[in-house]
């Protein structure tokens, strides 16, 4: 029988029925210090230390601190201080503080190599859907789950629902994967995806490089889908080839990957069709990222939106604390800050994209903007080739890795009312600093934002 | 974990749809290294700014999506602290319903009408052992996994029924399944 490519990882991973095994398991400083902690308790140990690695992100200042007892944050540091101490006692592998391959642990896992086609991927992070970019199943859990994957290497699942979008024609000049995924959840709703392990395909999908495919698997459990996948190709061996992680026989493993895409006839339990070349460039005007529109359009009437009073009371209740009325034209809407950086959007291509949009000119004199680079290493690259002037000379700060602006865990925050136009990926109340405002967009819509103090239609501006 | 037991009395409630955990426990008290002590913190803006009032009560009445975005099991714990034993709910969002199970704090799926009937009752009865909800307007029926029901009737511990099963991953491990993928002590 045909099967999809969900259906073909799940099976070779089932130890016993509804029983996973993990092949890769990320660790982060927020959620697994109680994981650790139970682990003790009940004298149990590490099963694979060797398939498992960490990092330090959430809590990280950007601001070039050299190691977790230099964060002046009493709180974040011995966060991260915990960390470092657990994987010394259980004989994990970390990149914390200091180490050059430190960053967001959705950013690090791609660029070590270590996130491959076929794998189960798990973190205690909602947006380790992102590795599903590479063909791997790959999920967020929560910290009972991670002391779980860590005593045994194994994960009690119930099998998700399928689900393919596919995507045709060509995304439009200026028109991202970031877009893309906010039009899809736009379109589907932020509970839309639930139950489900997405595969997004199509000729648009294929089109994407590994950055632009992390982006959109990024922001599956923002449609509230399980796992996002991709199918591996000529573009994910690519990127995954002389990389420190890569298979020592690659070609036998590209072989291998090679069978993993959904065979022909294979049956998901939920199919939908977008038409690729009909994405215009998005703007979120409300709390969650399904609240979105065109750039071109205007800030909705709750009245007319969504489906039902459930709905119109949150986009009333949106529009209030986004301080927005409704028929204002997203592009007059000003901004207070710009942030480019988090794992949806702070590889190299995100930022070789914003800062071509920045290049020669300046942010406005309102605006207050930053770039943060999703590791150390993508800073590393950026700054070889020039990009850090780059966005210094236009106005931008330029930060060290983490996840920064996206969740306010450190000292990068929104102060009470102030609006920011963001790469990342939840736009919900105080995400980015108590009463802060977020509009979520793409990098060169962020960057073309923070030049002109304002949303514009960067298909248009010259 | 301690075993779900028949859960009985009054009903709080937050009626609103897709509320996410980035409101039920704001992030600058993600720090602490604890499971305990995140009750007071619970929906802290909201209940600080006077939009939301929250009686300490048994049972939480929420709308549907509850519980979506982060990962966060923080939220669990905030809940279950600041006194609640189930939530009720049209539906919930994936992790947030994993992370109750393995919390011994017991989602219930019922429709969006029934939720606002046991919310205007204001006192509510469950048993998970019948799978049913019991108020002023009748009985009504949930359902729940059947091995998920199992583990929360009797308070048991995932990792050691795992466990049982060593012998298994032990064989998976052998037979060449665990080959796939970097050792990352090797990098």
């Amino acid at each position: 029988m045909p099967k999809t490519m969900f259906d073909k990882i799940w099976d070779a991973h089932e130890v016993a029925e509804g029983l996973i095994y993990v092949d890769l398991h990320l660790v982060h400083e927020v959620t697994s210090p109680q994981a650790f902690d139970g682990l003790r308790v009940e004298r149990r140990t590490v099963r694979r230390p060797d398939k498992t690695v960490a990092t330090a992100d959430h809590n990280v200042p950007t601001d070039g601190t050299r190691a977790a007892r230099m964060i002046a944050d009493e709180l974040s540091r011995i966060q991260v201080e915990t960390l470092e101490r657990n994987c010394a006692e259980f004989e994990i592998p970390i990149y914390s503080l200091g180490s050059e391959r430190q960053g967001i642990v959705h950013v690090i896992g791609p660029e070590l190599g270590i996130t491959q086609p076929g794998l189960t991927i798990v973190c205690g992070d909602s947006h380790t859907s992102t590795h599903g970019a590479f063909g791997a199943l790959a999920f967020g859990i929560g910290t009972s789950e991670v002391e779980h994957v860590l005593a045994t290497q194994c994960l009690v699942q119930r099998r998700p629902r399928t689900m393919r979008i596919d995507y045709s024609g060509e995304l439009g000049v200026g028109v991202t994967a970031k877009d893309l995924i906010l039009a899809t959840i736009g379109r589907l709703g932020v509970s839309g995806m639930v139950g489900h392990a997405v595969e997004y395909a199509g000729e648009t999908i294929r089109g994407l490089s590994m950055e632009n495919r992390m982006t959109i698997c990024n922001m599956t459990i923002e449609g509230g889908g399980r796992a996002g996948m991709i199918a591996p190709d000529d573009t994910t061996f690519q990127w995954v080839a002389g990389r420190p992680g890569a298979p020592e026989d690659f070609e036998a493993a590209v072989a291998a990957w090679r069978e993993l895409p959904t065979d022909e006839g294979a049956e998901f339990d939920t199919e939908v069709e977008v038409d690729g070349a009909a994405i215009s460039p998005m703007v979120t005007w409300g709390t969650n990222p399904g609240m979105v529109a065109q750039v071109t359009d205007a800030v909705p009437d709750p009245a007319g939106w969504g489906e039902g009073p459930a709905d119109r009371d949150a986009a009333v209740r949106a529009l209030a604390y986004m301080a927005l009325d409704p028929g204002t034209p997203m592009t007059d809407i000003p901004l207070d800050r710009v942030f480019i950086g988090s794992c949806t959007n702070s590889r190299i291509q995100d930022l070789r994209e914003a800062a071509s949009i920045v290049d020669g000119r300046r942010v406005a004199d309102s605006v207050r903007a930053m770039v943060v680079p999703g590791s150390q290493q993508v800073k590393a690259e950026a700054e070889e080739e020039g990009l850090d002037d780059v966005f210094r000379s236009a106005g931008f700060e330029w930060r060290t890795a983490g996840c920064s602006m996206c969740l306010g865990m450190n000292p990068d925050i929104l102060d009470e009312g102030e609006r920011c136009a963001s790469t990342s990926n939840r736009n919900f109340e105080g995400r980015q600093g108590r009463g802060g405002r977020t509009h979520l967009v793409s990098p060169r819509m962020a960057a073309a934002a923070a030049i002109e103090g304002r949303f514009v239609d960067i298909r248009t501006w010259a | 974990m301690k075993p779900v037991d028949v859960i009985e009395g009054g009903v709080s409630v937050v009626e609103r749809a897709d509320v996410d955990t980035d409101q039920i426990i704001p992030k600058q008290f993600l720090k602490r290294v604890e499971r305990t002590g995140f009750g007071e913190f619970l929906f802290y803006d909201w209940i600080r700014s006077g939009e939301l009032e929250l009686e300490p009560n048994p049972i939480l009445v929420a709308g549907r999506n509850f519980g979506s975005g982060s990962s966060r099991e923080h939220a669990v714990w905030a809940i279950q602290d600041f006194g609640f034993e189930a939530v009720i709910a049209p539906a919930f969002a994936d992790i947030f319903y994993v992370n109750c199970t393995k919390n011994g704090l017991l989602p219930v799926i019922l429709q969006e009408d029934t939720c606002r009937e046991l919310a205007a009752a204001g006192e509510v009865r469950i048993d998970i052992d019948d799978q049913t909800v019991t108020f002023a307007g009748g009985v009504v029926r949930f359902e729940i996994d059947e091995d998920v029901k199992h583990r929360l009737l009797h308070g048991l511990d995932d990792i050691g029924i795992t466990l049982q099963n060593e012998a298994a991953i032990g064989a998976f491990e052998a037979g060449g399944g665990a080959d796939r993928g970097p050792v990352t002590t090797a990098l």
